[in-house]
């Protein structure tokens, strides 16, 4: 099984959740269709949702919730 | 011949150099963030200086060409595409009709600047093109780009690979550096919290942008005590209404600095400590998020020296295009 990446597409702050009392999009384990939605960045007053490029099962997320992200930094490795 | 938006990108929008002189009446200068970007972009594809283009940022948008132009993209490194061959920034590149321009992801700055041969051709809206979506004024149907748009373009000219020599290119510095000019309202904050504003590390908060950048990270600023004036009220950051420049800077509550930038709102009830100098101005629309930011006091004399080497600067980048 190949692993992949999905990588962010904006510069800001990353969510895992849609709100504090939701639970996560995703989890380890999960497995995520292409355009489905990962998390949120937040920049400019604005959450922008991250949706799958790809599809497969979360490895695991590489950066945790409310880390600053850079714009094509990896966000969570896939399988499959 | 319009060029068709695919895609927006996050708030990409029509700016020219902006809409000054009506600033005493609440209508903000707008216009690009980084002018020495936008109008290197312009020279490259033989537009005015101040010809109207996209300004994207964080994220390029997708655009459909329906006849052959001229681009070049300056400002932010957001690698530009035809179709799917990347091409050079800072460089003039030809786009053919039914070609496809997109951008791979930002590796740094924050605002790219998309100049297209003959310019973007939106009505002039008080002397400018200049989008100010908050004031629905100018640009595009007052607005960013949405999918769907078409933007008419005027007629031009331009040579593939005309380039701006890379030691005339400016990004933002690692950790950024403002030069700041402090201001009439400075003798508000004591001495401690004067001394702390310099001397601490800022980062740029995620909500930064065109109308203001704040900053956040630093030690709380403490005021000098006084009898609040008449309709300032008791916060001590407060001050009788006055007139805001761009550049300047606020301190809410003495917590986070907030640059004011082009689409900033005229006036309002806060004090200013000081404001950014005018070269430094297109470096703050070059930062992204989470960025480590240093201000440094100077005086008027390097104020106006900084200006003068960025004229000079313009100068060389007019010299080198021809």
């Amino acid at each position: 099984m190949a692993s992949k990446q999905i990588l962010s597409p904006l510069p800001g702050t990353f969510y895992r959740r849609s709100s504090p009392d939701q639970p996560p999009y995703k989890d380890k384990g999960d497995s995520v269709a292409e355009g489905d939605v990962i998390g949120l960045v937040e920049v400019m007053k604005s959450f922008n949702e991250v949706k799958a490029d790809t599809a497969g099962t979360v490895v695991e997320f590489l950066v945790e919730n409310e880390d600053p992200v850079m714009a094509g930094q990896p966000l969570v490795e896939l399988d499959g | 011949m319009p060029i068709k938006v695919l895609s927006p990108g996050l708030a990409t929008t029509v700016q020219d150099l902006g809409r000054p002189g009506y600033y005493h009446l609440g209508i903000p200068i707008s216009g690009g963030m980084d002018r020495l970007a936008l109008r290197a972009a312009n020279m490259l594809v033989g537009n005015d200086e101040g010809a109207a283009v996209l300004e994207a940022v964080f994220m390029g948008p997708e655009l459909e060409f329906t006849s052959d132009a001229m681009v070049a993209v300056t400002g932010a490194e957001l690698p530009p595409k035809v179709d799917s061959d990347v091409r050079e920034g800072w460089a003039a590149f030809e786009v053919k009709a039914g070609q496809t321009l997109s951008f791979e992801y930002l590796k740094s700055g924050a605002r790219a600047y998309i100049a297209i041969s003959g310019g973007v051709d939106v009505p002039v809206v008080l002397g400018s093109r200049s989008t100010y979506p908050l004031g629905a004024l100018g640009g595009h149907e007052g607005r960013p780009l949405q999918a769907g748009d078409e933007l008419p373009l005027g007629t031009g000219g331009g040579k593939a690979g005309t380039s701006v020599p890379e030691n005339l290119r400016r990004g933002p510095g690692m950790p950024a550096e403002l030069r700041v000019l402090t201001g009439i309202y400075w003798y508000r904050l004591t001495e401690e919290a004067q001394g702390n504003f310099f001397e601490d590390t800022w980062k740029v908060a995620p909500e930064a942008d065109r109308i203001a950048y704040r900053f956040r990270g630093g030690r709380k600023a403490s005021f000098v005590d006084r009898e609040p004036p008449f309709g300032a009220g008791s916060d001590p950051s407060n001050i009788v209404d006055g007139c805001y420049p761009y550049g300047s800077i606020q301190m809410p509550g003495g917590t986070e600095p907030i640059v004011l930038h082009r689409d900033a709102v005229s006036g309002g009830g806060y004090f200013m400590l000081g404001t950014v100098i005018s070269a430094d101005m297109d470096l703050i629309g070059q930062l992204q998020p989470h960025v480590p930011t240093k201000f440094t006091e100077v005086d008027m004399e390097t104020a106006l020296g900084a200006r003068h080497e960025r004229h000079a600067l313009l100068d060389n980048i007019r010299e080198a295009i021809g």
